[in-house]
């Protein structure tokens, strides 16, 4: 260590922080020219700290499963009559989905049609929240070899979720549907009226940009819309709520204060990404192959 | 330091050990604070009572280098625009430092009062940032939660900080 006498280090550290603000002020530069460089960071990190992440999601999973029993033991009466009706409405829906089947089965023989590939998916854990105080975001714990690429679509087991925004070699990003950066195209299926459904960090995202004359009423339920190639067709959303403010909102079948497991699918669609989030999708990683 | 060799090697660690443990264990709770229970923005408001604990009480272990780093691990691990952390953070631990001879004598209720006031004015600067980094107005409410939440964590935390800052203190009136 350089020895440097009593009154020059004082006023070096007096000069520390004023130093490290201006400091504070270049990342800010940097962080909004270059994005690129500050993904790569966050995505540096995030491989870093996933391992330990995943190994405390064991602890964690307990207690919240703890908790989970605890509240449905004691809701159980009630659970339990609404699940009978709920069951009965079920049955009288799976014999008209069965005669619905058989009859597309028959029109579909009749127009020799070409069926869809099947979607390839693949599953992650989610690991943690990587979203803050503005954001809502969730990070995924993938195996080093993984294929997810930016723009896949997540799912829950009830519906929509969200989109992969930023990739690494052994985590990826998902930000979700509520963020305020999300802009997700839906169809309400009762008017097939198109909309865009626009996240606010609250937990109903908004529904906005109806077409005239066609609002969307309490209940509908939304799915998304091929429009522009971002988003594959027919993907459960939600239900529309009017809430008290005379605002449309959507409460999402997806559960997403309560994310264990995203399905991951990889329609093929790239639209609305930009031009170099396309041109590499693949995620940096140290050539090996 | 003691006479044999091996004896003062270990003093050196410990005293190595002690400078950094504030800082480490702040970054720890950083990291921790992001495991998904279900409280959105909860990193960022474990990152403040740390940071403004040891400013008032230890301040040679939190230099400004280690809250520039833990306001950087702290944008890196959520999605906010870079330096909103940093910026935030410095302002907290300069202030703190500046109140330092006011604070460090007073009671716990009125520590955590004024901890409520820096937290309040860092929930605001973090959310003006935001609007400005972003270039849109993001709503007031996650900054107002973020705020009731550090407010909410600082009595444990800073229960847990002064043990670990008494002890140190022990350690270092022995050596």
């Amino acid at each position: 260590m350089i020895r440097l006498s009593i009154p020059l280090r004082q006023a070096l550290a007096r000069l520390s922080l004023p130093l490290l603000i201006a400091a504070a002020f270049a990342v800010m530069l940097l962080g909004k020219a270059d994005a690129v460089l500050v993904e790569r960071a966050r995505m540096a990190v995030a491989d870093l700290l996933s391992p330990l992440w995943a190994a405390a999601q064991e602890p964690v999973a307990a207690v919240r499963g703890a908790a989970r029993e605890a509240g449905e033991l004691w809701g159980l009466r009630a659970e339990n009559g609404r699940l009978r009706e709920e069951n009965e409405r079920l049955r009288h829906w799976h014999a008209t989905a069965l005669s619905l089947e058989a009859e597309n089965a028959l029109l579909r023989r009749q127009l020799a049609w070409v069926p869809d590939p099947a979607p390839q998916f693949r599953t992650a854990r989610v690991v943690a929240d990587a979203g803050g105080t503005y954001a809502r975001a969730v990070l995924l714990a993938a195996a080093p070899q993984h294929s997810i690429r930016k723009g896949q679509v997540a799912l829950d087991e009830r519906g929509f979720a969200g989109r992969v925004t930023e990739v690494g070699s052994r985590s990826a990003r998902v930000l979700l549907a509520t963020d305020i950066n999300s802009r997700v195209p839906v169809v309400v299926e009762g008017s097939r009226a198109r909309a865009m459904m626009v996240g606010n960090n609250a937990s109903r995202p908004r529904l906005q940009h109806w077409p005239e004359g066609q609002a969307p009423r309490e209940g509908d339920r939304v799915v998304t819309s091929a429009e522009a190639n971002a988003f594959p067709a027919g993907l459960p959303v939600g239900l529309v709520r009017w809430s008290a403010s005379g605002a449309a909102e959507v409460e999402l079948f997806a559960r997403l204060d309560r994310l264990d497991v995203l399905r991951l699918f990889d329609f093929g669609l790239s639209g609305i990404l930009a031009p170099e989030a396309v041109a590499r999708p693949e995620p940096a990683r140290a050539a090996r192959r | 330091m003691s006479g044999t060799g091996g004896r003062g090697w270990l003093a050196a660690a410990d005293g190595v050990l002690r400078a950094v443990f504030p800082a480490l264990s702040a970054a720890l709770l950083l990291v921790l604070a992001t495991v998904p229970v279900g409280i959105p923005g909860l990193a960022a408001a474990a990152a403040l009572p740390p940071v403004f604990f040891w400013s008032v009480f230890r301040p040679a272990a939190m230099p400004p280098s280690a809250v520039f780093g833990l306001g950087v691990l702290q944008d890196l691990l959520g999605f906010a625009p870079l330096g909103v952390g940093p910026l935030t953070l410095l302002a907290v631990h300069g202030l703190a430092f500046r109140a330092r001879e006011v604070l460090a004598r007073q009671s716990f209720l009125r520590v955590w009062l004024a901890f409520c006031g820096f937290a309040a004015g860092a929930g605001a600067a973090g959310w003006a940032l935001s609007a400005l980094l972003a270039w849109s107005v993001p709503p007031p409410a996650p900054g107002l939660f973020q705020f009731g939440l550090a407010a909410g964590l600082y009595p444990a935390l800073a229960w847990a900080f002064s043990r670990a800052h008494r002890a140190m203190r022990r350690a270092e009136g022995v050596a």
